[in-house]
């Protein structure tokens, strides 16, 4: 099979597009991370560090408790602490929030391997712990292509698109998203207007901390069961990319991570269709990033960030 | 106050790192001094820790001129194994040829191979606007794939882990000693002669003085004729090159190769170096100094059961503290003045 029939045999098969959701579900929460943190004008590209994080918290809450539910709070409490770290420098001593960020990611990483040994006994990757159940929809199991897909599915992809659903309206129906956004563009006015400037730029960043552990715990306690010390691998980057893609929009940031999802699948697709030498194969893992690569650079000149993005507000 | 900032977050962030010791049941003051021994117990430990110094020189370098310039440069570690994978495919044909043109030339293969790889990203936010941080992350994973596959397939020799085959020996750097098992890489020599040079180009020149403003202030320095999109281009492939040199000089003084996960980090060490020594090629060199010898004295302190990992955790403190110096100055007025002082 060539390379273009292959391509387009992916394309056909179901699995491709289970696979598509579960690469986009980590992105998707991310990518919404980035988006309440910069609609209120605080940069956080410290998602990378806050799913590591998150996907390490879920699995020791997850080892101590035997409940991975209990897994997913300790990664919403450790994410929301980083998170809090990054909005009391940027927000309280108007820190470079690029540095602060990428601070954070160290001590994510830095932290979840140092601990891995005295709680677990060994480097690398923790034991396997339990998951959070899959959701199986015993309907859908009958109908043609679609039952493949949806049969036996993370409860996590679909708390995916319901918080895509839910931060839309969150941002663009309700008078804390108007807040949020007249914060993000312009400080100054809103503060003129009563608005509490730094208390809503603390719950953009805080939820930022919510959903990138979202993100993380999906990866840890959702699909594998364990958690591995290069988890996230640059997935956090990849949203980042997914909230410039969409334009600072949930639902432009859902279907970008979709579009990066896509990508994956195809990858990991082609590594098992293809007959070609396996360091070939591994060639395929830079698939994703490339696509990246081009897809900002292709479209960024069409979307704007938030006016006041990055820039650390000071009252006179 | 300019280095007691740096100094007071280091001491802090120790400290800090030494609660996170006790908490696993270690005791931190001899956890350190196995990291005191580790890095100059002696002149083998100081050996290792120079030459491990020498490319983090170079990658400090290479983020902290992006930074002077405005350009957050987070792909120094994809640069520096670009840099690597074009002077070992350079070095590997150079057989017949004399050390005075095989040194200059594989030397130069890396520099044009990190500048090449820094450039991708410099040129597509000079014309698309797509942001560095992204780019170079992206453009990271890509080396790490492409170093991966270069080593096991094109340039695969040998069993086990997937390796090239050694540069002409008329390519490789001599030692400028070697102490037991540990030799002391002359490329040492280049990385201090490189900061030189960064610091003439920064200080001295007509260009640095372009770079810098455009990192200062982009809209007035384009008032000011001067080209931001060139100046973003030429930023990033100086950048990339310092990181390219960096590799080749692990390849020819040091390794002699190339491997899978070559780097080993000293990519994202960079960023670390280049704030903790303010951007300053000279400060630079001494943060470089810094922190391979975390680096070097925590690989004795996993043998004193500690996870090495200790050290990220450190250089994440130092880094958040940095970030917030605002903080960290008035933690040091609070000690400094019997008053207490201002947090501005």
């Amino acid at each position: 099979m060539n390379i273009f029939q292959a391509v387009f045999y992916s394309f056909s098969t179901p699995i491709f597009y289970k696979l598509m959701l579960m690469s986009a579900t980590p992105l998707i929460f991310a990518a919404l991370g980035g988006v309440f943190s910069e609609v209120t004008g605080v940069t956080n590209i410290a998602l990378e560090g806050i799913m590591k994080i998150g996907a390490f918290t879920a699995v020791v809450f997850t080892f101590y408790t035997g409940n991975p539910w209990l897994g997913l709070l300790g990664a919403i409490i450790a994410g929301v602490m980083l998170a809090w770290l990054h909005a009391y420098v940027s927000i309280r001593w108007s820190a470079d929030q690029i540095v602060s960020a990428t601070a954070l990611i160290l001590i994510a990483s830095g932290l979840s391997a140092f601990l891995m040994e005295p709680i677990f006994g060994h480097s690398g990757q923790t034991d396997f712990v339990a998951k959070i159940p899959k959701v199986k929809l015993a309907f859908m199991k009958d109908v043609p292509f679609f039952g493949q897909i949806f049969d036996e599915m993370s409860i996590f992809v679909y708390l995916a698109f319901i918080a895509v659903a839910l931060s839309w309206f969150l941002i663009y129906k309700t008078p804390l998203g108007l807040r949020m956004r007249a914060v993000g563009e312009n400080p100054k006015s809103a503060d003129t207007l009563g608005v509490n400037v730094f208390k809503i730029r603390y719950f953009g960043v805080l939820m930022s901390g919510v959903l990138a552990a979202f993100a993380g715990a999906y990866l840890s306690i959702g699909e594998l069961g364990q958690f591995q010390e290069n988890m996230p691998s640059g997935k956090g980057f990849i949203a980042l990319a997914a909230m410039i893609l969409g334009n600072w929009n949930p639902v432009g940031a859902m279907w970008a991570a979709l579009l990066f999802g896509a990508s994956d699948a195809l990858n990991i697709q082609l590594q098992s269709i293809l007959d070609i030498p396996p360091e070939m194969k591994a060639l395929l893992n830079l698939l994703p990033f490339v696509i990246t690569i081009i897809v900002v650079s292709g479209f960024v000149g069409k979307t704007r960030p938030p006016a006041a993005d990055g820039v650390p507000y000071e009252k006179e | 106050m300019n280095i007691l900032v740096p100094v007071t977050s280091v001491i802090i962030a120790l400290f800090i790192a030494g609660i996170v010791i006790l908490l696993i049941g270690k005791n931190p003051l001899s956890a350190y001094w196995v990291m005191l021994q580790g890095a100059f117990g002696s002149k083998a430990a100081l050996a290792a820790n120079i030459s491990k110094m020498m490319s983090l020189v170079l990658t400090g370098l290479a983020v902290g001129f992006g930074f002077r310039a405005g350009i957050f440069n987070i792909g120094a570690e994809g640069q520096l194994m670009m840099g690597a994978i074009f002077s070992t495919i350079v070095g590997l044909n150079l057989g017949g040829v004399s050390p005075v043109f095989a040194i200059p030339i594989t030397m130069l293969a890396g520099i044009l191979g990190g500048a090449f790889w820094a450039s991708i990203a410099g040129y597509l936010k000079a014309t698309t606007g797509a942001h560095e941080v992204i780019t170079t992350i992206m453009l990271n994973w890509i080396a790490v794939y492409l170093t991966n596959y270069f080593v096991a397939g094109p340039l695969a020799v040998g069993q086990g882990v997937p390796k090239s085959p050694e540069i002409a020996q008329s390519a490789q750097l001599p030692p400028l000693m070697t102490v037991q098992a540990t030799t002391l890489p002359s490329g040492i020599i280049v990385s201090i002669v490189a900061a030189i040079l960064v610091y003439i180009l920064l200080e001295k020149t007509t260009t640095g003085y372009e770079l810098k403003a455009v990192g200062f202030n982009p809209y007035a320095a384009e008032a000011g004729a001067i080209s931001l999109s060139k100046n973003i281009v030429l930023t990033m492939a100086i950048s990339g090159a310092l990181a390219g040199l960096a590799g080749s000089m692990e390849v020819m003084a040091i390794h002699h190769r190339i491997f899978g996960d070559f780097s080993g980090g000293k990519g994202f060490d960079g960023i670390s170096i280049a704030l903790i020594g303010q951007n300053n090629p000279i400060g630079i060199i001494f943060a470089a100094f810094l922190i391979s010898s975390l680096r070097t004295g925590s690989n004795a302190m996993q043998f004193a059961k500690v996870p090495d990992d200790i050290v990220t955790i450190i250089q994440g403190i130092i880094i958040f503290l940095v970030a917030a110096d605002r903080i960290v100055r008035t933690f040091i007025l609070k000690f400094s003045s019997p008053k207490g002082g201002e947090s501005k």
